[in-house]
């Protein structure tokens, strides 16, 4: 084998795996997410991410400082204007589901060199993230615009009987 | 009776003022050493991230199995409710525990809300107005009550600086006094957040350590510039609370009394109280010691012979 043959393989086998890993890059940018961890007296979101990226202008608007561009935040920026992209950018990778648990307030006591001290879990994440950006762009914002209510939501909120009465859904 | 006897009655109630004195000084000093319970838990309530969806007050009813309400509890026209003429929002009361009040403040360009319950203070007023001590105040931090020993007085709804207790005035034969007990029997002492928290989709309501939440609390206000007021109500209040309060317009514009003071309501009292066991012990055996000898010394002119019968008759007797 010549030398241009080894050169020419290579350079296809670099080729295809730069072609793979990039298929991989975008794949891994879901269209649709499915937030469900927590339902209970709502059904889960489905997420329309394709939609939200063409209408964002950066990743960051989100994501933070996991992906995209980085974040232009003021209290952020100290320590993330050059941080790299981490390897999980999805919501609970930082947003736990079980913030108030005895185990994570502990282990967030016992890490004394631990920032983010006050770092919202992943409902409130999802939460802040959506109805704020909601009410600039003018977006839905009421609790049943996003996600319908469980048979076991109408009666927590003691909701069946009068809620086919009054008409619902005004919330 | 009088000579010997009026001796001894003298040096006993000296040495009953001497105990009275030394007992009442040491329990004075114990009930002025509490200082709170260091790990106990509490809650962060942030008014700017409260959006008034009730969901908290919802969770609270399923919780303590509390009746229905009246109006369900995505129903916002409560906000509206008024009583007393205008003045007075929604308070709890025995059908809730808990209730969120909405305030339209001129500067905010949202309504702001403001959820009511029990504060858990660290040294509740309720509790040392309590004389059948129903009230305790728990190593997690909750302020809970033992319903069967109440005997329904309500000193301690006069007691709470923030109006909390409610009554079931709806029992004709039991009434007790109801409030937010932080979840404590099905929650809190099992390591779990109480059911207003666990619900809150916005987190208005941080969970943790008091320690820890005043820490929280006043980095909130540091890096977020012009968002609060520059205070964390219920830090220094009343003894301090373990539940307290973060807000972008000053306290008084959403419904708190703004200025309680920091000391505990029992301060008020604490000195007055502990003079109470002296003044009865000893003033009557002063009193009656003083009049005694007043007598006594009235007895050597006029009725020298009265006394002196009476010694005779004694004599007699014995």
């Amino acid at each position: 084998m010549s030398a241009k043959q080894i050169l020419t393989t290579l350079m296809t086998a670099l080729a295809f795996v730069m072609a793979v890993t990039m298929a991989q890059a975008f794949e891994d940018v879901p269209d649709q997410v499915s937030i469900d961890v927590m339902t209970q007296y709502f059904d889960g979101v489905e997420f329309d991410h394709e939609m939200h990226t063409e209408l964002g202008e950066d990743c960051s608007a989100c994501h933070h400082h996991a992906t995209g561009t980085g974040t232009t935040d003021d209290r952020c920026v100290r320590c993330h204007a050059d941080s790299d992209e981490v390897a999980e950018v999805g919501c609970s990778a930082c947003h736990a589901v079980d913030t108030f648990s005895a185990e994570h307030i502990n282990r967030q006591a016992a890490d004394v060199y631990q920032f983010h001290i006050d770092t919202p879990g992943l409902k409130a994440a999802y939460h802040w993230n959506c109805i704020g950006c909601h009410e600039q762009m003018d977006g839905p914002t009421g609790c049943q615009d996003c996600h319908a209510r469980t048979p076991e939501g109408d009666a927590f909120y003691h909701a069946d009987a009068q809620a086919s009465a009054a008409g619902e859904g005004g919330h | 009776m009088s000579g010997i006897s009026r001796r001894r009655f003298l040096a006993a109630s000296v040495a009953g003022c001497a105990a009275t004195t030394l007992a009442g000084s040491k329990k004075a000093l114990a009930a002025g050493s509490f200082s709170g319970y260091p790990d106990g838990m509490g809650v962060l309530v942030d008014l700017t991230r409260c959006i008034g969806c009730r969901s908290c007050e919802a969770a609270c009813n399923k919780e303590q199995n509390l009746p229905a309400p009246e109006k369900p509890f995505d129903d916002k026209s409560v906000f509206d409710e008024t009583f007393h003429g205008g003045k007075q929002k929604r308070r709890p009361d025995e059908n809730a525990y808990t209730v969120v009040n909405r305030y339209d403040v001129e500067s905010e360009s949202k309504p702001l809300y403001r959820k009511v319950q029990c504060n858990h203070c660290a040294e509740p007023a309720c509790l040392s107005s309590c004389f059948v001590n129903a009230y305790t105040k728990t190593p997690e931090g909750a302020v809970v009550y033992n319903s069967k020993v109440c005997v329904g007085c309500r000193n301690c709804m006069i007691a709470c600086p923030f109006n909390i207790p409610g009554y079931s005035y709806s029992s004709a034969f039991d009434p007790v006094v109801k409030k937010c007990i932080f979840c404590h029997e099905t929650r809190l002492k099992n390591g779990l957040p109480p059911a207003c928290v666990e619900i809150c989709p916005q987190e208005a309501l941080t969970f943790g350590k008091r320690k820890d939440l005043i820490k929280i609390g006043h980095q909130r206000i540091q890096t977020h510039p012009g968002r609060y007021v520059n205070h964390l109500y219920g830090e220094k209040e009343l003894g301090g609370t373990h539940w307290m309060y973060l807000s972008s317009v000053p306290f008084e514009e959403v419904g708190f009394d703004p200025n309680p003071g920091n000391e505990p309501i029992i301060n008020n009292v604490k000195d007055f109280l502990s003079t109470v066991p002296m003044v009865l012990a000893i003033w009557p055996a002063m009193f009656t010691g003083f009049h005694l000898l007043a007598k006594k010394q009235e007895g050597h002119g006029d009725h020298e012979h009265d006394v002196e019968e009476h010694h005779d008759e004694e004599g007699g007797a014995e």
